[in-house]
């Protein structure tokens, strides 16, 4: 657990590093994660404390966007007079991303007749369970 | 009750008052939330945020004072982002087999993303600083900010639009494809995490591992892919 965390935040820094010396146009968890990623192909399998820490802490990502959340409510007054016709955006504009990334991704996998992992699957898959 | 105010004076100075309360309101959010059967209009991230803003309301206190305690739960956002790795690494075949469908709905999404965004302000009659901050709403929360600075748009207001696009996303995302008959969790994974970026793979990794995995994949691309095309899309668009 310990060795794990200390893994994560390690990625993490290494990511802000390298964000910053190449002046990359994204966060440094992101490249935090590429780097962990990396490191578990070159030295397979999975340590299970790592794969059980990454779990707990993503089983509650929700939690973690909180307070993030309540800046935005404390905020809201920012969307000023247009923040109806604001708000109208972001609902039908996500609405329509939603529609057009996922039939995509679906239309290109029928396409390829690469959906039969994914499709039979009914939301209690377990990783390395069942697989067929 | 000058005991009690001064009980309150210490306590709101401490992290722990507001710490706690995040806590307890996530853990009730989600107990209501996982009564309903994870119903996807009782997000347990809205829940939780109602009632935190309630209390702060109710006790008149500012933003900074609660981030004081609320900064150690917002600071696991980090580590929770390199963890993602770990489902990718764990999915690695089934990723590898859907790397082409990936690249194209990435692609297709990022821009139908950010294209939907502006072409909607401007059908609803927004104005420029408006239309520019909406441009990369659908990127993380640290990656948007740094693209309405450099399209001189307000970093504040961007924060706002993408914590609204990821709880849209967190609720929409369900029914949504539901109502499109999509059975496909991967593709639908990929959508969230796209579309309505860590807020909707919180919700993705509720309803499956499969599809969280394809939502942190989608985050991060998408993130990347974003901060390059928003400078061109409104260039393109915007006058």
């Amino acid at each position: 657990m310990l060795s794990a965390l200390a893994t994560l935040l390690v990625c993490q820094l290494a990511g802000e590093v390298i964000v910053r010396a190449l002046t990359l146009p994204l966060p440094g968890p992101v490249a935090g994660m590429a780097l962990l990623f990396i490191l578990m192909l070159a030295r397979a399998p999975l340590p299970k404390a790592l794969g059980d820490t990454a779990d707990r802490l993503l089983k509650h990502l929700s939690l973690l966007f909180v307070p993030a959340g309540v800046g935005v409510v404390q905020h809201i007054d920012m969307l000023g007079r247009e923040g109806l016709q604001l708000i109208a955006v972001v609902v039908l504009g996500t609405a329509i991303t939603l529609t057009v990334t996922a039939l995509t991704f679906e239309f290109l996998a029928r396409l390829l007749a690469v959906d039969e992992i994914a499709t039979d699957h009914d939301g209690t898959h377990e990783p390395g369970a069942g697989e067929p | 009750m000058s005991d009690f105010v001064k009980l309150w004076v210490y306590l709101s100075g401490s992290p722990l008052l507001w710490l706690t309360a995040t806590l307890v309101a996530y853990v009730v959010a989600d107990a209501i939330a996982a009564r309903t059967g994870r119903h996807p209009l009782v997000n347990p991230v809205l829940l939780a945020v109602i009632l935190v803003a309630g209390m702060l309301l109710a006790t008149g206190t500012e933003y900074p004072a609660y981030f004081s305690g609320a900064q150690f739960v917002h600071f696991l956002l980090g580590p929770a982002t390199v963890a993602l790795a770990v489902p990718l690494f764990r999915y690695l075949p089934h990723v590898r087999r859907t790397a082409l469908p990936m690249a194209v709905a990435l692609v297709v999404g990022s821009l139908t993303a950010i294209v939907s965004a502006v072409l909607l302000a401007q059908a609803f009659g927004l104005d420029r600083a408006s239309t520019l901050a909406l441009a990369p709403k659908s990127s993380t929360a640290a990656i948007a900010m740094g693209i309405a600075e450099t399209v001189g748009a307000e970093p504040a207001l961007t924060a706002v639009l993408v914590i609204l696009t990821g709880i849209t996303g967190a609720i929409v995302v369900t029914p949504l494809m539901n109502a499109l008959r999509l059975k496909n969790y991967a593709a639908r994974g990929f959508a969230a995490g796209l579309a309505s970026h860590g807020i909707g793979t919180a919700r993705a990794f509720q309803v499956s591992p499969l599809a969280g995995t394809f939502a942190g994949i989608a985050l991060g691309l998408n993130g990347l892919l974003t901060a390059l095309l928003v400078p061109a899309v409104i260039e393109w668009l915007v006058k």
